[in-house]
């Protein structure tokens, strides 16, 4: 990456050298989205130097509490890691975004333990369901029961803070045979009903368990009907698209759209296709928390960029 | 193969003894190679099913009517096995977790895993 590509000239990076730039610095980069054009703004480094302006919120993901297997025997100690880290924060996020897989098996005892442990951070936390939060033996009642209040659904809802709209969708139910994730027409027509009213230039945040854009087909990271959410989302100057599941950073910008998936604090997955599936990736114990993470998205406001800092839970 | 293990211990027992002391030590790799290919039979029992890198294998499996087709989940990760047509869904299988299933009626029977839909695989009862 030279230089060059971050000289925009005036008329915003265009999209290639916006992924070249994600290749060079890998989960460095500071993103500022303004006038529905994103604008790499430094490094991590740089971004932390300065004291956050304007309201922050962090994501966390993929907790997967009660997993236990080889790739981390313990998922709610390095959960009570990332939630330390949380905790000593000089400014506390506003709340906490969670995109899923609170648990690992929707067992009550394992919700209770991740509902412990986050309320230790004294945070707010907007939750969605993953895949493994809606296996109880009511498929999903468990969840709604807990975090549905307010929500329509299987617990999709939209809420406004600070200028920005966030609307938080399920893509994890009723899934179809041979096909990926799925929001399906009822959601659909709820998200088109939600943004109808809605300025062009209000920020918006979507955040949803599995990848709304479609990652990698052959192991199911994607959503089925996301185009039309998308679709939906398109007039709007900034939107910012969080996702989790694939337990690993991906960022992309499309035009007036961010995407981006947090690491887990669980586990590691493969890259797509480096592996024979998408199962726990093995690493070295003392290499696990460089793999498991956390993301702070800091927004100003008046021009309303957009940042997100990725951090590990390792020192 | 109880027929065939029977049989050689009667050749054995018709031998002189020190022959039957080099025959038993033959035999005995043999047995153990027998042993071991019912092993091997066991585990690919045709109306068992595995779990394994997020996968069901055979990914296509022919039974005659009336059989239960066993479901056994190898993945350190959970999954469901849910009919197409929602005749049948187990709850989500853990590591080691099994379901079973009988099919008292022929026809093709399309599943996938609920968690991760991509995962699909077939049985065609005749």
């Amino acid at each position: 990456m030279t230089k060059k590509g971050f000289e925009d000239r005036g008329r915003g990076l265009g999209r290639r050298e916006v992924l070249e730039c994600m290749v060079w610095a890998g989960t460095g980069v500071l993103w500022t989205v303004s006038g529905g054009v994103p604008h790499s703004v430094g490094l991590i480094g740089d971004a932390l130097a300065a004291e956050p302006k304007g309201f922050t919120f962090l994501q966390m993901s993929d907790s997967h509490i009660g997993f236990d297997k080889a790739a981390n025997p313990d998922a709610l100690g390095t959960l009570r890691e990332a939630v330390a880290i949380v905790k000593a924060m000089p400014v506390k996020p506003s709340f906490i975004i969670h995109t899923g897989d609170i648990t690992h098996l929707s067992k009550p005892a394992e919700f209770d333990n991740a509902d412990k442990v986050f309320g230790e951070t004294g945070v707010r936390v907007h939750w969605v369901p993953g895949e493994h939060d809606i296996i109880d033996e009511d498929r999903g009642k468990a969840y709604l029961e807990r975090y549905g209040r307010g929500s329509k659904g299987a617990g999709w809802y939209s809420y406004d803070d600070h200028g920005i709209h966030f609307i938080g969708l399920v893509n994890v139910v009723d899934l179809k045979g041979g096909g990926l994730g799925n929001l399906g027409a009822e959601q659909l027509a709820w998200l088109e009903a939600d943004l109808k009213d809605r300025s062009n230039s209000m920020p918006i945040v979507v955040f949803a368990h599995i990848p709304l854009q479609v990652i990698y087909k052959d192991w199911g990271w994607g959503t089925e009907d996301g185009t039309q959410a998308l679709s939906l989302l398109k007039r709007f100057g900034s939107v910012t698209i969080l996702n989790g599941h694939i337990h690993q950073l991906a960022q992309k910008v499309e035009g007036n759209m961010t995407f981006h998936t947090a690491r887990s604090t669980a586990f590691p997955q493969p890259a797509p296709g480096t592996a024979p599936s998408p199962g726990p990736m093995l690493v070295p114990a003392d290499k696990l928390r460089t793999f498991l993470g956390l993301s702070t998205v800091n927004v100003v406001q008046g021009n309303q960029p957009l940042a997100i800092i990725d951090g590990t839970l390792a020192a | 193969m109880k027929n065939l293990i029977s049989q050689s211990r009667n050749v054995v027992a018709r031998l002189p003894h020190s022959r039957a002391v080099i025959i038993a030590m033959l035999l005995g790799q043999i047995v153990g190679g027998l042993l071991a290919y019912g092993a091997v039979a066991a585990q690919g029992e045709p109306n068992v099913v595995t779990i394994d890198n997020f996968t069901f294998g055979p990914k296509e499996l022919t039974v005659p009517v009336g059989t239960t087709v066993k479901w056994v989940n190898h993945d350190d990760i959970p999954h469901t096995v849910a009919n197409k047509d929602k005749l049948f869904r187990s709850a989500a299988l853990d590591t080691d977790d099994s379901y079973s299933y009988t099919f008292a009626s022929a026809g093709t029977f399309d599943y996938f895993c609920g968690l991760h839909p991509y995962m699909v695989g077939k049985i065609v009862v005749k």
